[in-house]
């Protein structure tokens, strides 16, 4: 199946600064693909060039098979964008920015009018429609935004953070309703540094530092092959490091903590604290955090 | 960059109508208040100036003191709507709201938004023209049917005024910035533009930057041709002046803007 946004060798400069480096990606028709990377990754960067408001500076992007620097606005017209930064019009109500955008998509009034209300169901702020913008809590500007983005009908769906500095319940709102889009058959490229929202949303993601990608896979996947399924944590000791090096584990130090994977976790943690008599071992379940930390941590060291 | 790309044709389609409506909209939301100043500013001028001053000085060119201000006041008010919407409003918009931002998201591309901008800025240039022109047949200081004809030339000026602005807000750093133009543009030109007194008492020289360089010179002048019925020859030279300058300096400002914002 032809994917719906390719890059090859996508890369973007900024004088001589290198935002995005040289990076591949394929993104399939109805998955939620992610970008997972620390800030300045260049998660925005890109996805900027995606939306056509960014000249890349080399190399190629297709949406659908349209080369988005030669036709932006048959591009445009099929996708829905949540933007880092919230834009939505103060001068206006709740109701009239959906009804402004709808008329910039050249969607009919009558049209327009009734996919507003029905979005403003959709992200529960039906009882907000004739208040301000000023009036809104950060995660109802969110949900705004979700629903803004969603006035065109979009095919494929660019959230960059959606969820940045929102409470818990703002966000698990926010996640419900990206679940339900996909659902819907609604590609989702999403951008976050949250692990979490990560490997709850995302069915394949990259994990981009300093402008590159540096690892691409589904979550569980990438788990498994870069940490294996469980991890062992003990107090950063020099018995610790002493009693792993005699049983050649492979470790990470994290600050006071030192990660310890393993394919036998029970019996290493045993060992540890039967042997070594060190305290404070937990095991727990590995998660992308560990991935991440692992990978991010190892290129900041090289 | 090269002096052409400074002049490249922008690419603008039907689609930037809806930039100006929604800035129309905005404008009509308060649209009560936004008539006060325009009404009232040209008859605090009158009074103040035309009749007070007047006084005194009872005929300028053969014509009553308030019948030689009448079209500066008009003009004035042409220069000023088009270039503070374009600077301070716009820079608003552009910086502080990303409405900008949040419309090339959509199928309009910048070109389109700022031309959007733009033609805004001339309607308010006209609005304010209208408003004012009102005020001084009131008062019976203008000849009529020419000065209908002021109504759509305030469309040229606000357009050249416009995108003047448009430039500026272009390369400001900051909105204060705003503070220079409006110092080393605006105010010579309400002074020295045949508004309160007429140009050939200054020195030559004066004379021929304000105008070469001054649109407020051709606004005037032209406003002042319809206001008194009496329209020379000439008055062809500065419209053609205008939509020369109109023209390449929206081209001008539009590239200028995609410099800034297109990154
Ligand atoms: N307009 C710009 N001019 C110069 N540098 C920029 C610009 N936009 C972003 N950058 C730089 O590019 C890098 C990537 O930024 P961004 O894509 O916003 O990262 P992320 O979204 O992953 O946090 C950062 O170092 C940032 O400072
Ligand atoms: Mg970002």
């Amino acid at each position: 199946m032809m994917p719906v946004i390719s890059a090859k060798g996508l890369t973007k400069k900024f004088d001589d600064f290198l935002a995005v480096d040289n990076i591949d990606f394929n993104i399939r028709k109805k998955e939620c693909f992610g970008f997972l990377g620390p800030n300045g990754a260049g998660k925005t960067t890109t996805m900027r060039i995606i939306q056509c408001v960014s000249p890349k500076t080399s190399g190629s992007l297709k949406v659908n098979g349209i080369d988005a620097e030669e036709q932006p606005r048959e591009v445009k017209e099929l996708l829905g964008v949540v933007p880092q930064e919230n834009n939505l019009d103060p001068d206006f109500t709740v109701f009239k920015n959906l009804m402004t955008y709808a008329r910039y998509y050249g969607i009919p009034k009558r049209e327009g009018k009734s996919r507003a209300q029905e979005l403003l169901k959709f992200v529960q702020l039906e009882d907000k429609k004739n208040v301000i913008i000023e009036k809104l809590s950060s995660g109802m500007k969110r949900r705004l935004i979700l629903a803004r983005a969603l006035i065109n009908e979009p095919e494929i769906l660019i959230l960059d953070e959606p969820t940045t500095g929102l409470d818990p319940q703002a966000r698990h709102l926010i996640w419900e309703k990206i679940m339900s889009l996909k659902r819907e058959g609604v590609t989702v490229v999403l951008t976050t540094h949250y692990m979490e929202e990560a490997s709850q949303l995302c069915d394949r993601l990259v994990i981009m530092d300093l402008g590159k990608i540096i690892v691409k896979g589904d979550p569980q996947g990438l788990v498994q092959k870069y940490i294996g399924s469980e991890i062992i944590e003990v107090d950063n000791k020099p018995e610790t490091l002493t009693c792993i090096l005699e049983n050649k584990m492979s470790y990470e130090e994290f600050g006071d903590r030192v990660h310890i994977f393993t394919k036998e976790p029970k019996k290493f943690a045993s060992k540890l604290m039967q042997r070594c008599k060190l305290d404070k071992v937990i095991i727990r379940q590995a998660s992308l955090e560990d991935v991440f930390l692992t990978l991010t941590g190892k290129i900041l060291r090289d | 960059m090269r002096v052409q790309n400074y002049f490249k044709i922008p690419n603008i389609s039907y689609r930037v109508w809806k930039v100006w409506l929604r800035n129309m909209e905005v404008f009509m939301k308060t649209i009560k208040v936004n008539f006060i100043p325009p009404f009232f500013e040209p008859i605090l001028y009158l009074l103040g100036i035309g009749f007070g001053l007047g006084l005194f000085v009872r005929e300028m060119e053969g014509v009553p003191y308030p019948v030689f201000i009448a079209p500066a006041l008009i003009s004035i008010s042409m220069m000023n709507s088009a270039f503070f919407e374009c600077t301070f409003a716009s820079f608003v918009r552009m910086y502080y709201q990303k409405t900008f931002d949040a419309i090339i998201s959509t199928p309009l591309n910048m070109d389109e938004v700022i031309f959007g901008e733009i033609l805004w800025g001339s309607t308010k240039s006209i609005i304010n023209a209208s408003i004012i022109l009102l005020v001084v047949s009131i008062f019976q200081l203008v000849k009529f049917p020419e000065s209908l004809l002021i109504i759509p030339f305030s469309f040229l000026v606000g357009l050249t005024f416009s995108a003047i602005a448009m430039c500026f807000t272009a390369i400001v750093p900051r909105i204060e910035f705003f503070n220079y133009p409006t110092f080393l543009f605006i105010t010579p030109m309400f002074l020295f533009s045949g508004t309160f007194f007429p140009l050939h008492v200054l020195p030559l020289p004066i004379q021929s930057i304000s105008f070469t360089l001054f649109p407020l010179t051709h606004a005037v002048y032209i406003t002042r041709s319809l206001t008194m019925g009496a329209i020379e020859s000439q008055v062809i030279l500065s419209l053609i002046w205008f939509i020369c300058v109109a023209v390449i300096l929206t081209i001008l400002s539009i590239n200028l803007m995609k410099r800034r914002l297109i990154v």
